[in-house]
């Protein structure tokens, strides 16, 4: 390529550039926004000279009538609140110019919106004075982008300077030269003061980072919580597949085995161990799979809630539990399953590790936490980690599993803690919080 | 025996059909929810209804429903309930109507074929037949009281009455002697101030009343 061919190619460019809707998008706010700025400090600063002039006539004793201290005092009283008005108006201004004109979203910062007492706790927070700091700053760029937007009329400036002004060959070929030059440094002018407006508009009127954060922290709330919820219901419909369908067959094909079995008992006897060996093992399968659908999603949770669920895994357990539950009003499914897991998982991992005697179960609804205590009177020394320390000296059985207890017990904003000295006793202890 | 099979799986309904007639019962209706059961009690007055817990339309618990309804206008009517899981209140509900000609299993148990047929011979004969796990329910919730004062083996016996043994069951289960079930049913009903009773059955029945209660 050839160094012609390159000046081609930026003079088009170029040239492109002059005519792209980009640029005249950026003029365009540039205009507006010396607008909207003439507006503001025609406002602004109007309002800032009346309550200074106001205040300083107080200040060195009027002279005068009463009514004019009257009058005085009421502007000094008025100043703050129209002030307000006129930044809160002004916020409102530049950001509906922001989207007409320069179509960017800039989402409204909560500022000082339900500050009390009005007007002081307006004028308190700091979201008031960063909007005013914006409105004086957007002199400033205000005045730039209307100098950048009268870029475009350099060449006009030019041509009305060489008709009307007679300038000496030099001076006009400078202004020619100085208005081409300007005339294609207006679209990246523009669009460096637009980005700029918008940068300072950003930080300036948008939400400050604290809320920024907290918006933020409160869509994964959310959306954790909408993630939770449908966790549960995809469970509670893969355990009603499987009990609809898997769990059907089964007993169906158990039940036919044992009737064979009964049935043909003068069959030869490798036909009837076959039989037998085959009904066992359905057997198996089948109390297996009641095992899973448990521990899938309990369908008694759902129809008959925590404390039968409760009572269920209680009387399951191998060894004596001592069961409590108090829960007058119910809490949200999520909750009520994270609780049911936390009771299963806490009771198995006591059968398995701790050579406990009896456990206790308690269930407690306070005003605003579902608080759920397991405590055995076993050997302790339960670690809630993957480690090789956890209790029984059995690997990682114990460990994960109540490191997976305070995964669920996290998931609904909940705390589990796990307390178990050496020799004993075990206290597992969640706190999960439930609306009131 | 005459036998309503109320059961909203086909193949279930079907299996449990074959099951029952096998087992020389006759089946005179097997029906897919809770209102054509309790038609077709209307109807033919059998001897026992097996049902189903969840069945059309809400999955719940409608067959407990419909076999409290059976147990007020047709006593004579022997109830075997088949759930999913085992609910305590059902139980409890069931229990309070009368403790005689009643059965709670869990589901799976019909592929234990020769129990199965066990306890429909036991509930239609006027007798009971708790799962294990329902009676492992009532005594959690009864843990305060007398019954911790029990021996863990006379609570085995406990459990095993209160699934509608008999002493000579719990004799063969146990595999002991039957002056010794009868010791350790002694003790049992002092330490519980059960009245003592003549015959097994009604032994059990006052069991299942202390449990129940």
């Amino acid at each position: 390529m050839t160094s012609a061919d390159l000046t081609v190619r930026w003079v088009g460019a170029a040239v492109r550039s002059l005519r792209s809707a980009r640029a005249w998008r950026a003029t365009r706010n540039g205009l507006a926004a010396l607008l909207v700025a003439a507006v503001g400090t025609a406002l602004l600063g109007g309002l800032a000279l009346i309550w200074g002039a106001a205040v300083f006539s107080l200040v060195n004793w009027p002279v005068g009538s009463w009514g004019h201290i009257v009058l005085y005092v009421a502007v000094v009283i008025a100043g703050p609140v129209l002030a307000l008005w006129a930044v809160q108006g002004l916020t409102a201004l530049q950001l509906s110019r922001f989207r007409a004109v320069a179509g960017v979203h800039i989402p409204a910062g909560s500022g000082a919106a339900g500050r009390k007492p009005w007007p002081v706790g307006p004028w308190l927070a700091a979201g008031t004075w960063r909007q005013l700091a914006f409105h004086v700053l957007s002199i400033g760029t205000g005045a730039a982008g209307g100098l950048a937007a009268a870029c475009w009329l350099a060449p006009a400036a030019a041509i009305g300077y060489l008709i009307a002004g007679h300038p000496s060959a030099a001076a006009g070929g400078a202004a020619g030269v100085a208005a081409v030059g300007l005339l294609f440094a207006a679209p990246w002018l523009t669009s460096k003061v637009t980005r700029a407006d918008e940068t300072l508009a950003r930080a300036l009127l948008g939400p400050s980072r604290n809320e920024e954060l907290a918006n933020r922290l409160e869509s994964l709330t959310r959306s954790r919580a909408e993630i939770v919820a449908a966790t549960d219901a995809e469970r509670r419909r893969i355990e009603r597949d499987l009990h609809d369908g898997a769990q059907q067959r089964l007993v169906s094909l158990a039940m036919n085995l044992g009737m064979a079995r009964a049935r043909f008992t003068d069959a030869p006897a490798p036909a009837l161990r076959a039989i037998a060996d085959a009904h066992e093992e359905a057997l198996l399968a089948l109390s297996e799979m009641r095992e899973f659908i448990r521990g899938l999603h309990p369908a008694v949770l759902n129809d008959r809630g925590l404390d039968a669920a409760l009572s269920g895994l209680a009387a399951r357990a191998p060894l004596p539990v001592r069961l409590r539950v108090e829960v007058p009003r119910p809490v949200s499914p999520s909750v009520e399953a994270v609780a049911y897991f936390i009771v299963s998982e806490a009771l198995t991992n006591v059968a398995k590790h701790a050579q406990a005697t009896h456990a206790e179960v308690t269930v407690r609804r306070g005003a605003d936490k579902l608080r759920v205590v397991v405590t055995d009177n076993g050997s302790g020394g339960a670690v809630p980690s993957g480690s090789d320390d956890a209790r029984g000296g059995s690997g990682d059985a114990g460990g994960s599993g109540l490191k997976g207890l305070a995964q669920r017990a996290a998931s609904v904003d909940g705390t589990l803690t796990i307390d178990s000295p050496p020799g004993g006793p075990t206290v597992i202890s969640a706190e999960l919080p439930c609306e009131s | 025996m005459r036998i309503v099979i109320a059961e909203d799986s086909v193949l279930l309904r079907d299996g449990l059909t074959r099951l029952l007639t096998d087992g020389g019962s006759e089946v005179v209706a097997a029906v897919p929810d809770a209102e054509q059961l309790l038609r077709a009690v209307a109807e033919h007055e059998p001897d026992l209804a097996v049902i189903d817990v969840r069945m059309p339309p809400g999955y719940t618990d409608e067959g407990i429903k419909a076999a409290l309804v059976i147990r007020r206008q047709y006593p004579e009517v022997a109830l075997l309930v088949l759930s999913q899981y085992v609910e305590e209140s059902y139980a409890t509900d069931l229990l309070s109507g009368a403790t005689s000609s009643v059965g709670y299993l869990l589901k799976d148990r019909v592929a234990h074929v020769n129990d199965f047929l066990d306890a429909v011979r036991r509930v239609t004969a006027g007798g009971t037949a708790l799962d294990p796990e329902v009676v492992a329910q009532l005594l959690i919730r009864r843990s305060d009281d007398p019954i911790s004062r029990l021996t863990p083996r006379e609570l085995q016996v406990l459990r095993l009455m209160a699934e509608g043994r008999s002493n000579g069951g719990i004799v063969e289960l146990l595999k002991v002697s039957s002056s010794a079930v009868e010791k350790y049913v002694t003790n049992i009903f002092a330490k519980l101030d059960l009245p003592p009773t003549g015959t097994d059955h009604r032994r059990v029945l006052a069991v299942l009343k202390y449990l129940g209660s």
